[in-house]
């Protein structure tokens, strides 16, 4: 791999007990490149997720992000949300986790928390209601109604998130990892539970992400007419180890691949692979 | 939660007589149980020190009879009235005048709260009572903070309440100091407390951080009663001096308030000012709180009561988080607790036990968790209402019991159980309170 990856992965190994989650995996994720994780159930994708995005704290091996300024932080030891906060790394869930009792609109301001709390002087300027604050949370409102716009659910701004469709939940959050102004988006299956015409929508979406915004896009995806469509780089995971990567094309035809999604059923894996055509 | 969750599921609700009629059997079955023993059987010391007893059937009876009974209207009432389907029990013209109701019963509140004392200027018992009602109003808004918003319960309130009373007090009788430097220093005190209370508590959920609010909450008290050199111990703190307005002091003395505007004095005009005192001070807990829920901090207080892991995602910090409400709620206690000691003029641990948590939270879930009119409703409902049943004699805590269980059955989520959002772009419409999680932490 050659280039100017924002994400490098070394070595990562991931322990829970005495069960190696993830075994020495590395791997890097291009600049403005969509790369996608895939393997079978139980591979350790979601757990390098976990990982990066500091949900876990990873049992050894190094996480390294070059922000477009080509400052590196080492995410292992960041942790927490100092990786949304100050690598800029946003993330959505395998299940939706919105904040069902607030609207559309609320959910995208939640996400830009640090940036409005710089600006309402950590929140006693905003109690005396200054006009830098309220310029401050207009810019905020704005930026909002921008994503909610891009996501098509601009109509629905003021309506509870709960209420939402299945898939404009999943668009939704989306839009709110945007909002913290990501480098890195990770997406966990966002495809999952989308009918077709949704999942088709989705790609344009992601595609536009990474175009327009220069946002650096890493997803983990069972859909494999999403994972070949738009991803640049592949990289296939199972029982924890890298099995293979490269160009969606390369990844599909080669036999460990095959293989790893063979396991039990070879029918599967072959419908599987070919659905990406 | 139970009926929220039942709902889908329409046809399983059981319903029909031979339901009804099975669990009032159940009921009076335990209720005989129960009470034929506790009235059934009476038993006393008799005349040579021996036990005698009689028996007191009839009673008995008519306990049983009236626990069937009831038990069959309650059940008929939650099939009718209940929140199982109360779409169709109200009628769009009073659904109508409800909303027209909700939008002008706060101000009207508020309008009614300022004329208090001109309208029952000579009912001393009225204006107690009002003060007594406003500080829970105030307590209500600023525990609605750490429970309503960011969805912690807190069961040992009543701690920044008595940090707050005794900074007053020990500040005011031993340094001098007057009520107005001490009432910041009681505030400051109590957040101080309740970010320290926050530090071990803030990987706690749930029905562990209860607890140990729970034993905080008696952790105080009990510093209070045994650190006799300090507090006085069980004896209280007395001879705390009463508020001055600005420097100004409300009585009969030459350089009083009634001698310098020329007018007679009386012992009202302190009631009043301490009725406006608390006026302003709840209305500033108001203020403050419904303006840091539009500010960032008060979102990520509410979307940490929602969820707290997708809060993490987003780069917020849970910890500080947590701890801001912890010390937000805890300071508007400690400022309560300056006014009831300044009102009262002596404290005493007794004023702080359990009890008083649990009325607190009671207010702030009966009014609807994090609805500032339900709770100030919910205020006026337990205090006032408490008062009111007073002419039910030694039936009082019974009528207020089976007022409150109707009520929890009617409205399961508080007099008011939607949410109102913080920002729209067209239109502010209310979130019904089955979206609006409850918090687990």
């Amino acid at each position: 791999m050659s280039g100017d990856p924002i994400l490098t992965v070394d070595r990562l190994i991931m322990r829970f007990g005495g069960i190696v989650a993830v075994n020495e995996l590395s791997f890097a994720a291009e600049r403005r490149k969509i790369t996608a994780l895939i393997g079978p159930n139980g591979a350790g994708k979601t757990t390098v997720f976990n990982c990066i995005t500091g949900f876990y704290r990873p049992s050894g091996g190094a996480i390294r992000l070059t922000d477009d300024d080509g400052r590196t932080m080492q995410l292992e030891r960041l942790g927490d949300f100092r990786i949304t906060k100050q690598a800029k790394v946003a993330r959505t869930f395998q299940n939706i986790r919105l904040f069902p009792g607030m609207t559309a609109l609320e959910n995208l301001m939640v996400a830009q928390h640090n940036a409005l709390m710089r600006a309402s002087g950590l929140t006693f300027l905003g109690l005396i209601g200054a006009p830098s604050w309220r310029a401050a949370e207009e810019r905020a409102i704005e930026l909002a109604r921008t994503w909610l716009d891009r996501v098509g659910l601009l109509s629905r701004a003021d309506d509870a998130a709960g209420n939402l469709a299945y898939g404009d939940q999943r668009r939704l959050e989306i839009a709110r990892a945007m909002c913290t102004e990501p480098v890195l988006l990770c997406l966990d299956e966002p495809a999952a539970g989308l009918n077709a015409r949704e999942s088709g929508g989705l790609n344009e979406l992601l595609l536009s992400i990474r175009n327009d915004q220069g946002t650096s896009i890493l997803l983990i995806e069972h859909d494999m007419s999403v994972v070949m469509e738009i991803s640049d780089h592949v990289v296939v995971m199972d029982y924890g180890v890298k099995i293979a990567e490269g160009t969606p094309q390369a990844v599909r035809d080669d036999p460990k691949v095959i293989a790893a999604y063979l396991g039990a059923d070879e029918e599967e894996a072959i419908a599987v692979m070919e659905s990406g055509t | 939660m139970s009926a929220t969750s039942a709902r889908p599921s329409h046809a399983a609700q059981p319903s029909g007589s031979a339901f009804i009629l099975k669990k009032a059997l159940i009921s009076a079955a335990v209720a005989l149980v129960l009470f034929s023993l506790m009235i059934g059987v009476r038993t006393e010391a008799g005349p040579q020190g021996g036990l005698i007893y009689w028996t007191r059937f009839g009673d008995l009876a008519a306990m049983v009879g009236t626990v069937f009974g009831g038990s069959i209207i309650i059940e008929l009432l939650r099939q009718w009235w209940g929140p199982v389907d109360k779409e169709h029990i109200v009628p769009k013209p009073v659904q109508a005048a409800m909303s027209f109701a909700g939008r002008w019963l706060a101000p009207a509140l508020l309008v009614f709260a300022f004329l208090v004392p001109v309208i029952f200027y000579d009912q001393r018992y009225i204006l107690d009572l009002s003060i007594l009602v406003l500080t829970y109003v105030m307590l209500g808004w600023g525990l609605n903070v750490v429970v309503g918003l960011a969805g912690l319960l807190d069961l040992g309130y009543v701690a920044f309440y008595a940090v707050g009373a005794y900074s007053y007090a020990l500040l005011a009788t031993n340094f001098g100091l007057s009520f107005w430097v001490c009432l910041p220093l009681a505030g400051i005190l109590a957040a101080f407390w309740g970010v320290l209370l926050g530090f071990p508590v803030l990987r706690l959920r749930g029905d562990y951080l209860a607890i140990v609010t729970l034993a905080f909450g008696e952790i105080i008290r009990l510093v209070i009663i045994n650190w006799q050199s300090l507090t006085g111990g069980p004896n209280g703190v007395s001879g705390i001096p009463r508020p001055t307005l600005f420097g100004i002091p409300l009585d009969n003395s030459d350089d009083g308030l009634a001698a310098r505007l020329g007018i007679d004095f009386s012992p009202t005009h302190r009631i009043v000012f301490l009725f406006y005192l608390i006026l302003a001070m709840a209305l500033l807990t108001n203020w403050v709180t419904i303006r840091l829920r539009r500010l960032p901090i008060g979102r990520a207080w509410e979307a940490l009561r929602e969820d707290e892991v997708a809060c993490r995602a987003l780069g917020i910090n849970v910890t500080t988080t947590k701890l801001t409400a912890f010390a937000t709620g805890a300071m508007f206690g400690g400022f309560a607790g300056a006014f009831f000691a300044t009102r009262q003029g002596f404290i005493s641990p007794e004023s702080f036990t359990f009890q008083e948590s649990a009325l607190v939270l009671a207010i702030v879930v009966l009014g609807g968790m994090g609805s500032q009119l339900g709770v100030a409703l919910a205020a006026l409902t337990m205090i006032g209402g408490f008062e009111l049943f007073r002419g039910f004699d030694q039936y009082r805590m019974l009528v207020f019991g089976i007022a409150m269980v109707l009520l929890m059955i009617w409205r399961p989520r508080g007099l008011i159980g939607h949410r109102a959002p913080t920002v729209f772009l067209e239109r502010s419409q209310a979130i019904s309170s089955d979206l609006v999680k409850e918090g687990h932490g």
